[in-house]
């Protein structure tokens, strides 16, 4: 696992209330990664070949990682709009935004505020729409199932998904306790979804592409299928033998995939 | 030293519970027979009449999708029982303001129960506990945040009488709050609040002069709980307010057999309390220390700590307390000693399938040959005398 690294510390926006934890690997042009809840992807061997080719940006939104969390950002709407203040302070132009489950979500918002700066969007498995009646079940309930059945939903291997916790060391684990009740307070309700995004998907402009695993059953291709009909021009990649981190069960598919797009 | 009489009102007719998942939250219920519901609110709610014939006071909580406990409108028995009853104080603890929300709404109702009781109300506000939070769909983060804010709006919604407020807090925004009735007690209705390892809670149950109450737990936390309120407590001058509260389960019986018996039946309460991982530690709940101890598998929840431990430890404890009168009296003295003295004894003294008959022979024997023996322990603050309302300026 990474270290540290203070300087990966920026205040963003006029206020010393926020400052977030913003790394970077490898080098060449810029790539903004939008990381998802359970922040598996700074260490993850795909991003190593992805450093390969880009300098990839990877912001952990308020409350995840080291990030600070101020009262007032209360769901992703504020977190897509304190993005963007990151991208105008790190003067990004024309780069690839890249963003898994939750920051695939979080991506979505920000393009439909301002796509401007996005070349090509990537959103993997992404939550943050609902289209269905209101007793439908789109998105699993995480909180409501056991720890078992989340993990059976969400991995097509489970033992992909085991983490040893018991052998990490203490401040890790602070992390991951702390990202997890950030992951609740900003997707609690309306569960997983903001219900305005699906009204405002037709704003994105740029080249879109959802990658989805084939069998992630949190948010199943169906529902993949449903957001890409909402997004002018969009393509859906569904990557076989992967749930819902297609990224970490096939990185060798899903970088085939991510490469062809931004290629 | 107050004596409450509680029931959680259960329904314990349910399947074993290796054959639940759940007692709570996911448990159907079509496992509730209405005609059975009925029998058991009534039931209930006479032995209630019954503690207040028998000069105990009255307790009542709130829990929602579960089968240890069917009273889910917890002022509705408190409305009935301000009517029905005439000399006992009703405490209610709590109000779930932090994940119902509606604190103008809660301070209505209490301000009417208060009235309609001729002000023998008392009020808790919790926090709720983590098996609330699905029933509610509240965010299981900032419970305590919403907990103080809700405290704050209901209270200023008591004490206002010019007229309306605007209250545009974190979490709740009102233009003109002006209740209709206030309360009958000034400037208000005795406030408690529940705890259980928080130390800045404490202190700021303290500050506030507020009761602070505990459940279940060993007298060694108990202790340390009541002496951190000591500490800080200040006198906010509201009659009735103030001081440390304790639950055991509490049975008393003409012999040791049958307490022993009536102790093991108390004990549903305990081993009912089945529920899954997500349900016992939704995220955020709890602090992140907690959280991290959770992920090195060093902390199951306090419930299940106790429960692990049974019945010897429980009743050494103070968790449990049974016996006959003498007994019983001998034990809540000697607790009282252990904890460094406390104001109000809550007790728990029917769970599961105890019955109404041994129900109320444990509460008249409690009531008749115990409490005459422990009603002399000195409160451990100065509450006030009980003042009648002044009328508004």
């Amino acid at each position: 696992m990474q270290e540290h690294n203070p300087q990966d510390i920026h205040q963003i926006g006029p206020s010393d209330e926020l400052k977030l934890e913003i790394v970077r690997r490898g080098s060449g042009p810029p790539l903004l990664l939008m990381p998802g809840e359970d922040g598996l992807e700074r260490d993850a061997p795909f991003l190593d070949e992805l450093a390969k080719f880009y300098e990839v940006i990877i912001p952990s939104p308020p409350g995840f990682g080291r990030s600070s969390r101020p009262d007032w950002i209360t769901g992703p709407d504020d977190i897509a709009y304190m993005m963007l203040d990151v991208v105008d302070e790190l003067g990004l132009k024309n780069v690839p935004v890249v963003g898994f489950s939750f920051g695939g979500w979080i991506a979505a918002e920000m393009a439909t505020k301002d796509d401007g700066f996005i070349s090509k969007l990537v959103l993997v498995d992404p939550y943050g729409i609902k289209t269905g009646k209101p007793t439908e079940r789109e998105i699993q309930d995480v909180w409501l199932l056991s720890p078992d059945e989340v993990t059976a939903l969400k991995w097509h291997d489970a033992a992909k998904g085991k983490r040893d916790f018991k052998s990490m060391p203490e401040d890790k684990l602070t992390i991951v306790a702390r990202d997890r009740e950030t992951f609740a307070r900003f997707g609690w309700e309306p569960y997983l979804h903001n219900p305005k995004l699906k009204h405002r998907l037709h704003r994105i402009k740029v080249p879109t592409l959802l990658i989805w695993g084939e069998h992630d059953g949190i948010v199943t291709p169906k529902y993949g299928e449903a957001y890409r009909k909402l997004i002018p021009g969009a393509r859906l990649a569904v990557v076989p033998q992967a749930g819902h981190l297609p990224h970490i069960e096939q990185p060798q598919a899903f970088l085939t995939e991510l490469k062809r797009f931004l290629d | 030293m107050r004596a409450w009489h509680f029931t959680e009102m259960p329904y314990p007719h349910i399947p074993p519970f290796d054959e639940l998942k759940n007692t709570r939250v996911t448990i159907p219920n079509r496992l509730f027979d209405p005609k059975i519901g009925a029998d058991l609110y009534n039931r209930y709610l006479d032995e209630h009449c019954i503690a207040d014939e028998l000069g105990l006071d009255i307790m009542l909580n709130e829990h929602h999708s579960s089968a240890s406990c069917i009273d889910s409108c917890v002022p509705l028995p408190a409305a009935i029982l301000a009517r029905q009853t005439k000399n006992a104080r009703i405490l209610i603890l709590g109000n779930p303001i932090a994940n119902r929300g509606e604190p103008v709404r809660i301070a209505e109702e209490m301000a009417m129960i208060d009235c309609i009781s001729r002000g023998r109300l008392d009020v808790g506000f919790v926090r709720g506990v983590p098996t609330e939070i699905n029933p509610a769909n509240s965010n299981p983060t900032m419970t305590n945040e919403r907990l103080w804010e809700g405290i704050d709006l209901a209270m200023r919604a008591w004490t206002t009488h010019d007229g309306p407020f605007n209250y545009e807090g974190r979490f709740w925004h009102k233009r003109a709050v002006n209740i209709w009735p206030r309360p009958y007690q000034q400037p208000h209705p005795p406030v408690w609040i529940t705890g259980s390892s928080d130390r800045e809670n404490v202190r700021k149950v303290a500050r506030h002069g507020f009761t602070f109450a505990t459940f279940l737990q060993p007298h060694e936390n108990t202790r340390s709980l009541f002496d951190e309120y000591r500490k800080h407590y200040v006198d906010a001058g509201v009659p009735h307010q103030g001081g440390t509260a304790f639950l055991p389960l509490v049975f008393t019986a003409d012999s040791d057999s049958e307490a022993e018996a009536g102790a093991q039946e108390l004990l549903w309460y305990i081993r009912s309390n089945k529920t899954e991982p997500q349900f016992k530690n939704p995220p955020g709940y709890a602090s992140i220390a907690l959280n991290v101890m959770a992920l090195q598998g060093k902390f199951g929840g306090r419930t299940e700590a106790v429960r692990a431990q049974g019945l010897d430890y429980m009743m050494e404890q103070g968790i449990l307390i049974a016996g006959t009168p003498d007994k019983v009296a001998a034990r809540i003295r000697k607790f009282y000693d252990q904890v460094g003295g406390f104001d109000h004894l809550m007790m728990m003294q029917q769970a599961g399938h105890l019955d109404h008959r041994r129900t109320v022979r444990s509460m008249t024997l409690f009531a008749k040959e115990v409490y005459p023996r422990i009603k002399d322990l000195p409160p451990t603050v100065a509450p006030k005398a009980a003042a009648e309302p002044a009328l508004a300026k």
